[in-house]
């Protein structure tokens, strides 16, 4: 075989997996100069000045972009807490009971990701605004629970019936109460997938921006709104350093998370 | 003292609409060794599941100790389960599982401590306390799973088919571990199984279910030498069958002879589960082991049975010869030392006492299938 034709059989794959990598890695990279970028304009291929002064920026102690990163989490604590206060005892009742319209339930949580979302969030806004809760944190956290609430129950409902039932047998049979028997065995084996359900609603919320845009604006600044925000003014460096920060937990998680969620979990999902 | 005493009385139950337990009834005294026999479906699981808790009964009563226990939620039964998966909780250690009833109890931490290692010692697990219990074998968990109900006392022990999981080597010796104990501690014990050996080896009473009823109970010897019903006689091994006719004269029974076999005289110990139509056809269950092979033309008396056949397969296992007998459309498997060549005619010699008589059913030719 010559050298030509073993280049041929080789080349489109090469080429294949180039593409894909600047596909991925382009845009990020394009972020990742941006972040350290002083001036930049047009038609220059590269920044005219490099440094770090928008970084400084950002983290200032008293900086916007501080303070949003600061609401995000807090707001994304309480949205996981909310989900988990719900999805727990849901999750149990739809794994173990013999609950009548089980797959019409599981559907309803599924509802909110079904309809487009603008219009969802424009008529929650006008309700939430009569009640007094736009524009607080407890509105953002409420409308980012509806949100997460669709994994945190399809997960936890999984991780529950991925428990087997004759283990909660042994605790009964051992003299253990329905509620020992679930503190002790069911949700300590539970745990691993509840938790991957905590992550994914942790990151969805740190992400989520529509609904945050219209139930919270202007009081509550996430990250993602004054991520919003700096690009629509053209500061292409604070928008770039908040997607970055934004990054960070959602890569850490999502390995965590792997390691979170077993086979045997995943395969009840939805079931 | 009844403590450990077991009385299920006209026990139904149901899965939705399958009737699962059809009035069952059956008494266990203290420190006695049950076995629930029966193939799949036979409602044997169900029962054991009646009495601990876990299946809720439509009718009849379930008393433990003098207890009325029909409506008491399992975890204040006083039973301790072995279950067939073994039902070991992944996320505790093999001391902590065996601790875990203990616990519940309130026991001093020490108490605790000192009754684990007790029972870790008594099962042959020392040392594996710490262990997590994925990270032992099978026969090990096997031995958790017993010292985690042995552990707390109970009064009544239920094995799921505790040893249908092992390989048969294990399984022999834990047969005999688990009655060796049973037997020192006193406990008593209900036992499911479908082995039909592990039942005979096992119990002191054996319970044959069939259909979510129990067909019969006795001692091993009773209801393999005495069955009550074709489908006992055929579970237990007589399922070798044959066609008669009995005629009965004054005080006299009597197998009539035919085209297939000789004459001979039945006692009339051996007719009464015929009550009264101890005449005409009947059906007669034996077990292999009681057929002897004999030439054709070999005199016989009263007290045994020849059937006329024609060798229609031969075999060797090792030690003896193995023959398939053709006896008019049936063909019956009899072993014998001599060597005979396919196709030669000759009788089954049966001892009158080894025939199980049932009354003939007509076309009963459905066979259940026993395992």
């Amino acid at each position: 075989m010559t050298a030509l034709a073993r280049l041929s059989r080789v080349l489109p794959s090469t080429v294949l997996i180039v593409l894909l990598a600047l596909v991925i890695f382009g845009p990020l990279t394009n972020l990742l100069i941006w972040s350290v970028t002083e001036r930049w304009y047009f038609p220059h291929k590269l920044p005219l000045e490099w440094g770090f002064s928008f970084w400084e920026r950002v983290f200032r102690p008293r900086g916007n972009a501080m303070e949003s990163l600061i609401t995000s989490i807090w707001i994304a604590v309480f949205t996981v807490f909310a989900c988990l206060a719900l999805s727990v005892p849901a999750g149990y009742a739809l794994a173990r009971l013999k609950l009548p319209a089980r797959a019409l339930i599981m559907l309803a949580f599924l509802m909110p990701q079904a309809f487009p979302s603008v219009p969802i969030y424009i008529n929650v806004a006008r309700i939430f605004y009569t009640l007094q809760l736009n524009g607080t944190i407890a509105g953002v956290v409420l409308v980012h629970t509806l949100h997460g609430l669709v994994y945190s129950v399809w997960i936890a409902t999984a991780a529950f019936a991925a428990v087997d039932r004759s283990l909660e047998e042994a605790a009964r049979n051992m003299g253990a109460g329905p509620l020992r028997t679930f503190a002790t065995i069911t949700l300590p084996l539970a745990t691993p997938g509840i938790m991957a359900s905590a992550i994914f609603v942790f990151l969805e919320s740190l992400d989520e921006f529509t609904g945050t845009y219209f139930v919270g604006t202007p009081d509550v600044t996430t990250l993602p709104l004054l991520m919003f925000r700096a690009s629509m003014e053209g500061n292409y460096q604070i928008a770039s350093i908040t997607a970055l920060i934004l990054l960070i937990p959602s890569i850490a998680f999502m390995l965590v998370v792997e390691r979170f969620l077993r086979a045997d979990v995943l395969a009840k999902v939805g079931t | 003292m009844t403590r450990g005493s077991l009385s299920v009385r006209q026990v139904a139950a149901s899965y939705g609409a399958t009737p699962v337990l059809d009035e069952v009834s059956l008494d266990v005294v203290p420190g006695e060794f049950v076995a629930l026999l029966g193939a799949s479906g036979c409602g044997k699981t169900t029962l054991l599941r009646a009495i601990s808790g876990f299946v809720r009964v439509d009718r009849g009563r379930v008393i433990a100790s003098d207890r009325d226990i029909t409506d008491t939620p399992p975890e204040k039964r006083g039973m301790a389960m072995v279950f067939q998966s073994y039902a070991l909780w992944p996320h505790m250690s093999v001391a902590k599982n065996i601790a875990y009833g203990l616990k519940l109890r309130r026991w001093p931490r020490e108490r605790i401590a000192g009754r684990v290692d007790e029972t870790l010692a008594l099962l042959k697990l020392g040392g594996l306390g710490e262990r997590n219990v994925e990270q032992i074998s099978g026969g090990q968990r096997q031995r958790v799973a017993l010292g985690r109900a042995l552990a707390v006392e109970p009064e009544l022990l239920l094995l799921d088919e505790p040893l249908s999981n092992l390989d048969a080597r294990i399984r022999l010796e834990l047969r005999h571990e688990i009655r060796a104990l049973q037997k020192r501690l006193g406990i008593t014990a209900i036992h499911v199984t479908h082995d039909r050996e592990e039942a005979m080896v096992m119990a002191d009473r054996i319970a044959i279910m069939h259909r979510g009823r129990i067909e019969q109970v006795g001692a091993p010897e009773t209801i393999y030498q005495s069955p009550q019903s074709a489908f006992v006689a055929d579970f237990l091994g007589a399922s070798n069958i044959c066609d008669l006719v009995l005629d009965r004269s004054d005080d006299e029974i009597r197998i009539a002879p035919g085209p297939l076999n000789t004459a001979a005289r039945v006692p009339p110990r051996q007719a009464e589960r015929l009550n009264g139509s101890a005449h005409g056809p009947v059906r007669a269950h034996f077990h292999s082991n009681a057929a002897r092979l004999v030439s054709a033309d070999s005199d016989t008396d009263a007290k045994t049975l020849t059937l006329f056949g024609r060798i229609a397969q031969s075999s060797y296992p090792g030690g003896f010869y193995r023959y398939a007998v053709a006896v008019g459309g049936r063909e019956f498997v009899v072993d014998s030392d001599r060597h005979l060549s396919e196709g030669e005619t000759v009788g089954i010699s049966l001892p009158v006492e080894a025939l199980h008589l049932f009354p003939h059913t007509g076309n009963n030719e459905e066979r259940e299938e026993t395992s």
